[in-house]
């Protein structure tokens, strides 16, 4: 059966989040089955369900060159900004 | 009018509580993990609903009777379920079309009570009209890929709801006490329901490619204590602890 990966929108103005994955035979059902394994505990108000087949991912052994060179760049994170409070989730 | 109320707010607990108790027993044994969990889940917003209901009878009753007392100190001719939620899990598909069947009424059913002049039930119905809807949707879903899946799923559902479908009068008796209660604004109206009831189950019989039996000779009983011989062993186990050990506490 194929097997469909998770999002889960926590509330209003978030993203969703990738929550994990279910067995399911179509779109419908991984809907279903994602509600009633992930949204329980009151998780979320929104859902998504994904084909995992069709995500593509990185290869760990590229690892070094995709994401390394960013490790020497402290300059690139914002960091002399103050988030006002009211701003909320970012 | 509170006999009457009260013979009707315990069919309605007891309706949930037999059913709940039917889906937990797939607890460890459902066909997929996922399964698993909506089961036992649809189980638990089920026994919600009798608690709720069971409180509300034991307070139009008055003898101090609470939810465990109804629930766990009752024998089956006591029992007023229909006879539909006590019928055997049976395989996947039996479940499924016992599932349908039942919602495609419960469904319809909970909405309507959101009207009810009855304070109390108008409150359950407010929660449980959400379960019951989704409970609707997750059989009907499952149906139609049984219906219209394999050759095998196809013989098993319809076997399902051929052996279910004798069941299915008694949601919409209407005796002379039910009747009154209609009549004063508190219980749903039985025809209505029975014309949803319909259009839902053809709908999704067609849907499913299943052939809708026959209305035919319907069994009758539940709702004056006359039940199958499966109730007494649903009981036997769902109150064995409390008729071993009285007052035993959690």
């Amino acid at each position: 059966m194929p097997l469909w990966e998770v999002f889960i929108r926590a509330k209003a103005g978030l993203a969703h989040r990738h929550v994990g994955s279910v067995h399911a035979g179509d779109a419908e059902m991984a809907l279903q089955a994602a509600r009633d394994v992930y949204t329980r505990r009151g998780e979320g108000v929104s859902l998504w369900v994904v084909p995992s087949a069709a995500i593509t991912a990185s290869d760990p052994y590229d690892e070094a060159e995709l994401f390394e060179p960013a490790s020497a760049k402290p300059y690139r994170h914002p960091t002399f900004y103050t988030v006002p409070k009211e701003v909320g989730d970012m | 009018m509170a006999p009457v109320l009260f013979d009707y707010v315990l069919g309605l607990a007891d309706d949930a509580l037999i059913l709940g108790h039917r889906l937990s027993e797939w607890c460890g044994h459902a066909p997929l993990l996922e399964e698993e969990l909506a089961l036992a889940n649809i189980g638990l917003d089920l026994i919600g609903q009798a608690r709720a209901l069971y409180d509300y009878a034991g307070a139009l009753e008055g003898k101090g009777r609470d939810q465990n007392a109804l629930a766990y100190l009752r024998d089956a001719p006591q029992y007023r379920n229909l006879l539909l939620v006590e019928q055997p899990n049976g395989d996947f598909a039996m479940t499924i079309a016992r599932q349908f069947l039942y919602t495609a009424y419960a469904g319809p059913f909970w909405h309507m009570m959101t009207g009810s002049r009855d304070a109390t039930l108008a409150a359950i119905a407010a929660t449980a009209r959400h379960e019951a809807e989704y409970h609707r949707r997750h059989a009907g879903e499952w149906l139609v890929r049984l219906g219209d899946g394999t050759e095998e799923s196809h013989r098993r559902a319809q076997a399902a709801i051929d052996a279910l479908w004798p069941y299915t009068g008694e949601m919409f008796e209407a005796d002379a006490s039910a009747a009154a209660l209609v009549a004063e604004g508190i219980a749903a109206d039985p025809a209505l329901l029975r014309a949803e009831w319909n259009q839902t189950a053809d709908a999704t019989l067609a849907a499913a490619t299943l052939t809708r039996p026959a209305d035919g000779w319907m069994q009758s009983g539940g709702r004056h204590g006359r039940h199958s011989e499966h109730l007494g062993y649903i009981l036997a186990e769902l109150q064995f602890l409390q008729r071993a050990y009285p007052g035993a506490q959690w």
